[in-house]
């Protein structure tokens, strides 16, 4: 076809190539998700709830007659990073990254931008790729954040020093770091699993809460499957049971069995959901 | 180096290259191959259908052929199947049966090649509140993996003074009025150079100050060679700003052509006023008129071919009071009218 070629040659442009446009078009989705109000909302309540725990955890351990857990926090700042991300795994985090997540598709469809992204053209599959590289970008934004803000009020709130695993071994506050920052890209890639999931809920319909309550209630209605021990043989096929495993990285050796077990179900969700959101989302007629 | 010279409406991109014909083209030559393009036909579909889950058939057996460098009124009422035709221009939905090419390139598959040279403004406009006029065009500008990003302040600047936005580019798009908001969906239909406009009613809404800015642009975007395809169910203003027409009832194309020509299509008739509406019509039966009728102080027939001085001459002669003499020519609301019927009936 003569447009081919002409368009070939004619373009020094076109130098900048798939990847730099590829690149713009996500820079534009990560600002569109990190100036939006409500997304910065959900942002402040991650970074906040941290604090809190750690200042619920300082006033408890002047009680003297305090907990475990409360005895590990309070004997090492660092470890209210781990609390913190265990805190919030089951519910605050899921629930941030569904609202995004959710939104991706079906907020551009319900809005009518969708129509003009795709006539601009963005191209279907490009697009729905780089909202889903957007969601991963917010996935591991979301777990630092918690994390970073517990490090802060830990290390501001309690002493620091050389950590003690869970399976009582030592470890240098350096490698405690690295500990925790194993934890955080453990917990995206379950978030981002989840993210896959929502994604797709997302270009299912025209209405973002419908997709943000299907993701929402799909991750509640797992985690009450998971306590019926009549139900135990489903454990190991719900995401939710998954994401808890980052607590690995806290015995020597590294329990890698487990948290690789975790990663196969999470990479098999997102493969899953991604098949078939691609599928709809190619295909459907865009009517809003 | 610009979108322009990559497949501006120089012709780059359309026609083949001068080469592969062995001959040389100068540029005027260039230009007017870049009119006629491939096909000669900007947007041409071909027996297109679409037929929503639930059977509902919106668009029935198209053959829509828009002329480049035409500007094209698609005409119809509501619920008529415009709409649906334009997202299927734009590969937004997929056709039943039936066959639609864009600028050349087959639709829905060529839309990454196609889609770059073509504006287009669906249903309203539509942007995020929460960012501003120049943001959202930059948004939609990033959006498109042609457009380049060195060029993207300059263009978006000049789109935006286009449309008279200039001064409200960094203004939230929530406190834009209903008129900005109309018109930053036609600066982001001005992003690039582009060969098509497919503008669905750009008018709908806006006070006549606006509207009549709307066509002044369209007819200025068309002087430089653009083709502009522009749905309307307002036939003043289609009839003020396009040369060709085509006409949509129920899912049908039922008339298409030069404007001009289905204006021909509608008798031009003769209207006396007159006291002695009897006689006049007696008048007008003598020239073999078709149509005579007369009530009230009025005789009306069809005019044909007989010259109207002949008439005018004639009632004189036989002593006839004229108080007034018109030859009365069919508006297009009257060939509209005629083509889709009258009343609000919704048909489905």
């Amino acid at each position: 076809m003569s447009s081919h070629e002409t368009l070939a040659h004619a373009a020094p442009l076109r130098a900048a190539g798939p990847a730099r446009a590829a690149a713009r078009l996500l820079a534009s989705e990560t600002a569109l998700t990190f100036r939006r109000p409500r997304h910065l909302a959900l942002l402040a309540v991650l970074a906040v709830v941290p604090v809190l725990i750690g200042v619920a955890v300082r006033i408890a351990s002047t009680d003297g007659d305090a907990g475990p857990i409360i005895a590990r926090v309070a004997g090492n700042g660092l470890v209210l990073a781990f609390t913190s991300l265990s805190a919030m795994l089951p519910l605050i985090l899921p629930l941030a990254v569904s609202v995004v997540a959710g939104d991706a598709v079906a907020g551009e469809a319900s809005q009518g931008t969708l129509r003009y992204l795709l006539t601009a053209p963005a191209g279907r599959g490009r697009l729905l790729a780089l909202k889903y590289a957007n969601v991963l970008v917010f996935c591991l934004a979301a777990c630092a954040l918690v994390v970073v803000s517990a490090l802060v009020a830990g290390l501001a709130l309690f002493p620091t020093g050389p950590v003690t695993l869970l399976s009582g071994t030592t470890v240098p506050f350096a490698e405690g770091l690295l500990r925790v920052g194993l934890a955080v890209l453990y917990a995206a890639a379950g978030m981002a699993a989840l993210g896959a999931l929502a994604l797709m809920f997302s270009t299912l319909t025209e209405n973002p809460i419908g997709a943000i309550a299907a993701s929402v209630v799909l991750v509640v209605v797992s985690q009450v499957l998971a306590v019926f021990p009549q139900l135990s043989a489903l454990r190991p096929f719900l995401l939710t049971s998954w994401w808890s495993a980052f607590d690995g990285v806290l015995r020597a050796p590294m329990d890698t069995g487990r948290m690789g077990t975790g990663l196969l179900v999470f990479a098999g969700y997102a493969a899953v959901s991604g098949a078939f959101a691609w599928a709809r989302f190619t295909s459907r007629d865009v009517t809003s | 180096m610009n979108r322009a010279t990559k497949a501006g409406p120089s012709g780059e991109a359309a026609p083949p290259h001068p080469d592969d014909h062995g001959t040389v083209y100068g540029p005027g030559a260039r230009a007017e191959r870049a009119a006629a393009g491939d096909t000669g036909h900007a947007i041409a579909t071909a027996g297109l259908t679409k037929r929503f889950r639930g059977g509902h058939v919106a668009v029935d057996d198209l053959h829509l052929a828009v002329p480049r460098g035409s500007v094209f009124g698609f005409l119809g009422p509501n619920g008529s199947g415009k709409t649906t035709t334009i997202r299927m221009l734009l590969g937004l939905v997929t056709p039943t049966s039936g066959r639609c090419s864009v600028l050349g390139e087959p639709m829905p598959d060529g839309v990454s090649r196609a889609l770059p040279r073509v504006g287009a403004l669906v249903e309203g406009p539509a942007f995020y509140p929460y960012l501003s006029g120049e943001a959202n065009l930059r948004r939609l500008d990033a959006a498109d993996p042609r457009s380049d990003p060195r060029t993207a302040a300059r263009r978006i600047g000049e789109a935006l003074d286009r449309v008279g936005l200039g001064n409200a580019a960094g203004k939230r798009y929530r406190a834009y009025s209903l008129g900005m908001r109309h018109r930053l969906a036609i600066a982001a239909t001005l992003l690039g150079p582009r060969e098509l406009l497919v503008l669905d009613e750009p008018t709908n809404g806006l006070d006549p100050q606006g509207t009549r800015e709307v066509r002044a642009l369209i007819k200025e975007v068309a002087a430089d060679g653009t083709t502009v395809f522009v749905s309307s169910h307002l036939l003043s203003e289609v009839e003020q700003m396009c040369t060709h027409v085509g006409v949509m009832r129920t899912g049908r194309l039922v008339a298409q052509g030069p404007i001009a020509e289905l204006h021909a299509g509608v008798a031009v008739s003769v209207r006396v006023e007159t006291p002695e509406a009897g006689a006049a019509a007696a008048v007008l039966a003598g020239f073999g008129l078709t149509a005579v009728s007369h009530a009230g102080g009025m005789a009306t027939a069809e005019l044909g071919d007989t010259p109207p001085e002949r008439i005018c001459a004639a009632l004189v002669e036989d002593g006839v009071a004229v108080r007034g003499f018109a030859v009365v020519r069919p508006s297009l609301e009257d060939v509209y009218v005629r083509l889709t019927g009258e009343g609000f009936d919704v048909e489905s």
